[in-house]
């Protein structure tokens, strides 16, 4: 990554770090929802850029974090943030690893429509299952944070937390055994790498990060719905990373920020906003293979 | 079905629309398998076929008074629709990566969802059974078998041995096992593979649309309909292993029987029975049934 990257990172966190201070409730709470939408890109982007994983399976970790804090605050009355969200994540990781173990088993294709299909019958069980509201979803009771301004503290130190992580993990030596499963696995498995076991430790981590974004999403909004662990929703996040350009984190995060713009402006103006995504995804493979952060670097994939 | 006892006409009633339902899955499926095997694209818009279908019966039907009328009008116009989304946007996904697939498909979808929604409204309709299969067929003393689920059964049953003759015994059929195999060879031997192409993944949608067109009756025709069989027909896929005819069509009466049995067994779960019998496929044999090794 080179240094300009890296300069207007710093700048773009400086200044979100501000909006607080200078923006009204709505921007406040916009700004909220984009940091968390970065984070969950950003999270998606260590699978597919990485790892080569095309996982459709990733809301289902977002939704349910936010479903394990509604069932903690609501059911067991713990809310408090030390206690829920190490529960919320324990929750997730446990599960993550059961699918990531199942999936993995096959590759390519058969990962794409296998993940996809734990995730709607995820979404069939928690739209089902009684008690959970139907597809209203729940309230949560009392959130981990009540002070507004406390929230968006917490969601910007995750979002840097969340990143500097990500980075860590992607461009260090784990990161690199990763790209190199992803480029020739049959390789990587002949120099002696488990490469199963990476692909599933990327998987954990990335589901992981998810399941941050879904609790913060929850803590922010208070209420969760299936919707949120719905393969829209995943097939949406994958079009982030890919408009933003995978393989570069900060670029997923861009996409991540256009996507919840044209979402939150075009559906206040029109019913048809979908389209108006659909045909984002489908521009972004005709045209941009490289995604903006190809154009940003001159190199259009 | 009293004190968990199933009697044996409500056995042979459940089994019977079992296959039913996976026959119908069957024509979604095969075609989904089909343009994966020879095109190499994971259409995510194949469900949306199956959709658009549904609701061309419904508002045909509707006007012309016969579901068979907007059969007849509905194939041709989705075999048309196919055409023109091959030639726009898959056949520019002929080179790429899987994930260009995923992304552009599911761009379709969420572009032909609002299409939906700007031609035939949001609503939830219903299609009246046709006159002449409105009637039971009994089993047993005290059950009875709709007529149009027969009728619809054999239909499948029918279109599926109709596809095992042209891919086994014409010579697209043949052009088209080749191509699955190696589609530079044929293009090599002279043979116009893209025409091919075209034909097939036109085949391929209008046989979605008209499983749409066949379960109308049956299921209602509502928003997001195909978003539930696409995924379902994965599955299928999934367990017959990807680019198989005949795994699919073993997929699709496996899972429709094991879904329908489910709804009555084990009702508060059905929905997860299905992905629990894929799984259990997938610990055993990780590329399905009649799956190839990696291509």
């Amino acid at each position: 990554m080179n240094r300009r990257v890296r300069v207007a990172l710093l700048v773009v966190a400086a200044a979100l770090a501000l909006v607080p201070l200078i923006a009204d409730r709505f921007w406040v709470q916009f700004a909220a929802k984009v940091m968390i939408s970065c984070i969950f890109a950003a999270s998606l982007d260590l699978l597919v850029g990485y790892g080569g994983m095309v996982s459709l399976a990733h809301a289902a970790f977002y939704g349910l974090a936010a479903y394990l804090l509604a069932g903690l605050s609501n059911g067991a009355g713990i809310a408090a943030l030390p206690a829920s969200l190490p529960l919320c994540l324990l929750g997730v990781g446990i599960v993550a690893l059961g699918i990531g173990w199942l999936t993995l088993r096959t590759s390519g294709v058969y990962f794409v429509m296998v993940t996809l299909a734990f995730t709607e019958m995820l979404f069939h069980l928690f739209n089902e299952a009684p008690g959970l509201g139907g597809s209203d979803g729940l309230y949560i009771s009392s959130r981990p944070i009540a002070q507004r301004t406390t929230v968006y503290v917490a969601i910007w130190a995750s979002l840097v937390g969340a990143y500097l992580l990500l980075e860590r993990v992607a461009r260090g030596p784990f990161g690199r055994v990763l790209v190199g499963i992803r480029i020739n696995e049959a390789r990587m498995r002949t120099l002696g790498f488990p490469t199963r076991r990476y692909k599933l430790t990327a998987f954990v981590i990335g589901a992981l990060v998810a399941g941050l974004a879904g609790y913060l999403d929850a803590t922010l909004y208070g209420f969760v719905n299936p919707a949120q662990l719905g393969w829209r929703q995943s097939g949406l996040v994958l079009v982030t990373v890919l408009l933003g350009g995978k393989g570069t984190l900060y670029g997923p995060m861009l996409g991540a920020a256009l996507i919840t713009l044209v979402e939150h402006f075009a559906a206040g103006a029109t019913e048809y906003w979908g389209t108006l995504i659909g045909a984002i995804a489908i521009a972004t493979v005709l045209l941009l293979p490289a995604g903006l952060a190809g154009v940003l670097q001159g190199t259009r994939g | 079905m009293l004190d968990g006892e199933m009697t044996l006409s409500l056995f042979a009633l459940q089994l019977l629309n079992g296959v039913e339902y996976g026959l119908l899955l069957f024509l979604v499926a095969s075609g989904l398998t089909l343009i994966f095997g020879v095109l190499g694209v994971l259409n995510f818009a194949h469900g949306s076929f199956y959709m658009l279908g549904a609701y061309l019966a419904y508002w045909i039907a509707a006007r012309s008074g016969s579901l068979f009328v907007a059969m007849l009008i509905g194939v041709p116009m989705m075999l048309l629709v196919g055409w023109v989304v091959e030639r726009l946007a898959i056949s520019r996904l002929y080179s790429r990566d899987h994930l260009s697939h995923v992304l552009l498909t599911y761009g379709l979808v969420l572009v032909l969802n609002d299409l939906q929604r700007f031609l035939f409204g949001s609503d939830v309709h219903g299609v009246p059974t046709p006159r002449p299969f409105s009637f039971g067929i009994a089993l047993g003393e005290a059950q009875t078998w709709s007529a149009y689920r027969a009728f619809t059964s054999t239909i499948c049953l029918a279109i599926a041995l109709a596809i095992r003759q042209v891919l086994l015994g014409t010579r697209f059929g043949m052009r088209v096992r080749a191509g699955a195999t190696d589609s530079e060879m044929v293009e090599a031997l002279g043979i116009d593979v893209r025409r091919l192409l075209s034909i097939l993944f036109a085949a391929g949608t209008a046989l979605a649309a008209f499983a749409g067109m066949l379960a109308a009756p049956l299921t209602t025709v509502y928003p997001g309909m195909g978003e539930g069989v696409l995924i379902v027909s994965f599955v299928v896929v999934v367990i017959g292993g990807i680019g198989s005819v005949k795994g699919a069509f073993v997929g699709a009466l496996l899972v429709g029987i094991a879904d329908t049995f489910g709804k009555v067994l084990l009702p508060g779960v059905s929905s997860a029975i299905v992905y629990a019998v894929m799984a259990a496929v997938l610990l055993w044999r990780p590329r399905g049934f009649f799956g190839q090794a990696a291509r």
